[in-house]
């Protein structure tokens, strides 16, 4: 056999062994689509910005005709409470479970809630984004920001630390979202502890900030010109609402800016499994995570996911991380007494 | 024996059975402990200095808005029942839509309103007048306590109108023949036939300011403050501090039982018949030149509950942004199209909310009725007993309401957490008092001594009750209908700790948007909450021939 007709017998093989795979590839993929619709529907609690989180779902009801997605947008503690909720009455309706408290995770896999489930093609993500156990992943990410409104003061005059914002300037004119209702914040909040201590909080307080609950809501505020200057919030959000033209303009403190990875998971007792690992599959997929990246304002861990061109990029910004298991660990403190500070 | 003895006996004992059962649980909360019964729930509860705060704020609260509520109420209702004012039926049209206006949403449409820097009025006196301070802060306790009267008078109006269209002008006018100054017979003839009503309609809006929870959530919250309602809530954040929370609300039930035994000395011995089969004459008192800036100050106090929240959120609802002017590029169907079409948790919420809406007010409507009715004619031992428990629920604010159905009902033999049945409880034991003095009213307004007439031809209790009895409470009975029913759309404080995904009611899924500041949404499901609120009112206003605040014309 010439060295020709070789490589090509081992290029048949080959695209036959392919095929082969392809197809069985394909023949689970159906079988699961199958039992996916049979079930229906997929139930997702999500702390996904609302029209964000109706995005996806179109987007996947688009790509898989007969699955519904059913969206329950809250705040992330919101959502840990409502789940401790449904199970104490032995309710079982959440299949997907996404929110912004890493230290969510750690607790409900501490107490079996959670399946072991590995998305399709999270391998190639970055460590952060992993549990090692593989019980959950980072759907998408955000960092914390500063945000003013351009109609109230010049990019000079705006704060450009976090520090900044203790000046008495700012008393009355700041708003901040709430860690008891927001995964996003209560990150931020221990970020920011360990970066400058509870008496930067306790300084904070002294300038009377505005208390909203949803970590979206700062860049809202500030947008209406209720305040001026948002203490917190997740980028992205102040982001969609820059873009529409409120507005707006962002500052990432050089001090560093507290990251926040959103995990996902799917619960030990969903009650559509098929349709969930369906649903979380797709919202792993590049083309999920590219829409997060660009109509969202998110970041996300996929490799190949490319960013706006206004963003700065994520390894272009100093970062603060906080592990899920200090979060889950300091959860109650946290709360406790960011209300002791600033009063509800 | 009496033959309808055991409608009366089932009735008592379902009553009985629907409030101890969550008053139960909550009693029995506060009191357990790991190792068998303690006060270590109550000694947190109160060395707590955060708590304390909170209990004394919603004291504040509830103080300013019982008395600014009779400020507000019993002047208007006055105007409309007695006087020559001007378009008395569109008054009572605006105090009426006060009335049905969610106080949530109205605080919300105030934050827009009177917002320090943002707020449209705040926005417009800056540019009239060039200072740089605002006109109005909402985000204060007297921004709080005047947003909650404004929708909490007509509880006050309602009882005043209607006492007032009841008492005829005779022994006003016998007063006058015999001497007495306008003054004199305000203060000596209308004054104390009015008062057990003014007294009644106070104490319902300290009780409502108490148990509210979504303008103190909206307003308080914000500015850094709770009060006793939001702190409940906030203590059934993960991980959940049940047990205090419950002995939070304990002393809040005894202080509305001391409340009602204080409105129940108001009303004394006074018990007064004032309506029989009889007619009697209403006068109607001259303004004079007063007639016109009479009209102008009920207009004012509509303004503030009415037109301008309306307006702003038809506006909000409209705008991309809502505290810019409404210029094309503002202007946008886009919220609407959010709204229906791409938020899905929208039209299961509307459903459910229309059908928890009818059937607890027709259920509600009958057991209140059947109610007042055995209080009114001392049909059973212990009816004070009944008249208590119906009334209790007022003091309950709804989220501790919440907690104790969570519990009695997620666990056999009464399964129910996770379908709308417990949301239908929650609201029929919620409404009850509302729905309660609105039948006992009308009951204590009918003379039993028509009912004796009935007796002595040797008619059956039941018969007397259909010929006589239904026909003269027909009316009022229609308007308890009316207030469980709108109670039921907007309510908030129960649903929040009740619902589950799949039985999101409006409410909720407007606090869930407020919570992420979705303002254009919030103004979309606010106005279509107001449509069903008004079409109902209008459905049951034609039925029925007059207004469903039961004033007459």
């Amino acid at each position: 056999m010439s060295k020709r007709s070789m490589t090509l017998a081992v290029a048949v093989v080959a695209a036959l062994l392919a095929g082969l795979v392809a197809n069985g590839a394909a023949q689970t993929q159906d079988a699961r689509l199958e039992a996916a619709k049979k079930e229906g529907k997929v139930v997702w609690y999500t702390s996904l910005v609302l029209p964000s989180a109706e995005k996806v779902a179109k987007l996947f009801e688009a790509a898989y005709p007969g699955v519904k997605v059913e969206v329950h947008r809250t705040g992330s503690q919101r959502i840990l409470q409502r789940v401790m909720q449904e199970l104490q009455a032995n309710i079982k309706n959440v299949d997907v479970v996404h929110t912004s408290d890493a230290g969510h995770f750690v607790l409900l896999k501490e107490k079996k809630l959670l399946a072991k489930y590995t998305p399709a093609g999270v391998e190639a993500f970055p460590a952060g984004f992993k549990d090692r156990d593989g019980y959950y992943y980072g759907l998408r990410a955000t960092v914390n920001a500063i945000t003013y409104n351009t109609k109230a003061m010049s990019a000079a005059e705006a704060p450009k630390t976090w520090k900044d914002l203790l000046d008495p300037k700012w008393k009355g004119k700041l708003v901040t979202a709430h860690p008891g209702y927001s995964g996003v914040i209560a990150t931020h909040v221990l970020a920011l502890v360990h970066l400058h201590g509870w008496d930067y909080f306790k300084a904070l307080a002294e300038n009377r900030v505005m208390i909203v609950q949803s970590a979206n809501d700062p860049a809202t505020v500030v947008s209406s010109g209720e305040r001026i200057v948002a203490v917190n919030g997740g980028d992205y959000s102040a982001y969609q609402l820059k873009k529409k033209g409120n507005p707006i303009e962002i500052v990432y403190p050089r001090e560093g800016v507290p990251l926040v990875v959103s995990p996902t998971a799917i619960t030990s007792f969903a009650p559509h499994p098929n349709a969930a690992r369906l649903f979380t599959d797709f919202t792993f997929t590049r083309e999920c995570q590219q829409v997060m990246a660009d109509s969202e304002g998110l970041y996300t861990g996929h490799p190949e996911v490319t960013y706006p061109a206004d963003k700065p990029k994520l390894n272009e910004l100093k970062l603060l991380t906080v592990t899920p298991e200090e979060l889950e660990k300091r959860n109650e403190e946290l709360k406790k007494r960011f209300v002791e500070f600033f009063g509800a | 024996m009496d033959r309808s003895l055991p409608v009366w006996i089932f009735a008592a004992l379902s009553l009985v059975v629907l409030m101890a059962l969550p008053l139960g649980w909550l009693g029995w909360l506060s009191v357990s402990g790991e190792h068998g019964a303690t006060l270590a729930h109550y000694r947190d509860v109160f060395t707590d200095v955060a708590l304390r705060k909170a209990l004394w704020n919603t004291v504040v609260l509830a103080f300013w808005v019982g008395l600014v509520s009779v400020a507000l109420g019993a002047p208007l209702a006055w105007l409309t029942a007695r006087t020559d004012v001007p378009a008395p039926g569109l008054i009572r049209g605006l105090v009426l839509a006060s009335f049905v206006t969610p106080p949530f949403l109205g605080a919300f449409a105030w934050v827009m309103l009177a917002g320090p820097n943002a707020g449209i009025l705040n926005t417009l006196w800056r540019s009239v007048t060039g200072f740089g301070e605002p006109l109005l802060n909402i985000f204060t306790m007297p921004g709080l306590i005047f947003i909650v009267s404004i929708y909490t008078f007509p509880y006050v109006y309602i009882m005043v109108a209607n006492t007032l269209a009841l008492i005829a002008s005779d022994l006003e006018e016998a007063a006058a023949i015999l001497g007495a100054g306008r003054l004199t017979v305000a203060r000596t003839v209308t004054l104390p036939m009015v008062l057990p009503a003014l007294a009644s309609g106070f104490i319902l809006a300290v009780l409502q300011a108490l148990a509210l929870f979504g303008s103190p959530a909206i307003l308080a919250l914000p500015a850094g403050f709770h009060t006793v309602t939001t702190q409940i809530w906030s203590l059934f954040q993960f991980p959940p501090k049940v047990e205090q929370a419950a002995a939070f609300s304990i002393p809040l039930l005894l202080a509305t039982a001391l409340l009602l035994q204080v409105q129940k000395r108001v009303l004394g011995r006074r018990g007064y018949a004032a309506v029989g089969g009889k007619g009697g004459q209403r006068r109607t008192i001259p303004l004079g030149r007063w007639r016109w800036p009479a009209l102008g100050a009920c207009l004012a106090v509509m303004a503030c509950a009415i037109f301008l929240p309306y307006g702003v959120l038809a506006k909000a609802a409209f705008a991309r942004a809502w505290a810019q002017p409404l210029s094309r590029d503002n202007l946008t169907l886009g919220n609407f199209t959010f709204t229906f079409f791409e938020y899905g948790a929208t039209r299961d919420a509307i459903v459910n909310t229309l059908e928890l809406g009818v059937m607890t007010a027709c259920i509600g409507a009958v057991m209140v009725a059947v109610l007042s009715y055995v209080t009114n004619r001392r049909l059973v031992v212990g009816h004070q007993l009944v008249a208590f428990l119906a009334l209790a629920p007022v003091v309950v604010p709804g989220v501790v309401l919440a907690v104790g159905l969570f519990i009695a009902y997620t666990r056999p033999p009464f399964v129910l957490y996770g379908t709308l049945w417990i949301l239908f409880l929650a609201y029929l034991t919620k409404e009850m008092p509302v729905g309660y003095a609105q039948a006992d009213a009308t009951f204590r307004a009918i003379p039993a001594d028509l009912e004796d007439a009935g007796r002595v031809l040797g008619a059956g209790r039941l018969r007397i009750l259909r010929e006589i009895t239904a026909p003269l409470a027909k009316s009022g009975i229609i308007a308890a209908w009316c207030f469980i029913f709108i109670g039921v759309i907007r309510e908030l404080s129960a649903s929040i700790l009740l619902f589950t995904p799949s039985t999101k009611v409006m409410s909720v899924v407007i606090f869930d948007l407020k919570e992420e500041g979705q303002f254009g949404a919030i103004s979309v499901l606010g106005l279509v909450m107001l449509g069903l609120t008004f079409a109902t009112v209008a459905l049951v206003q034609a039925a029925l021939g007059r207004d469903v605040l039961g004033t007459r014309k």
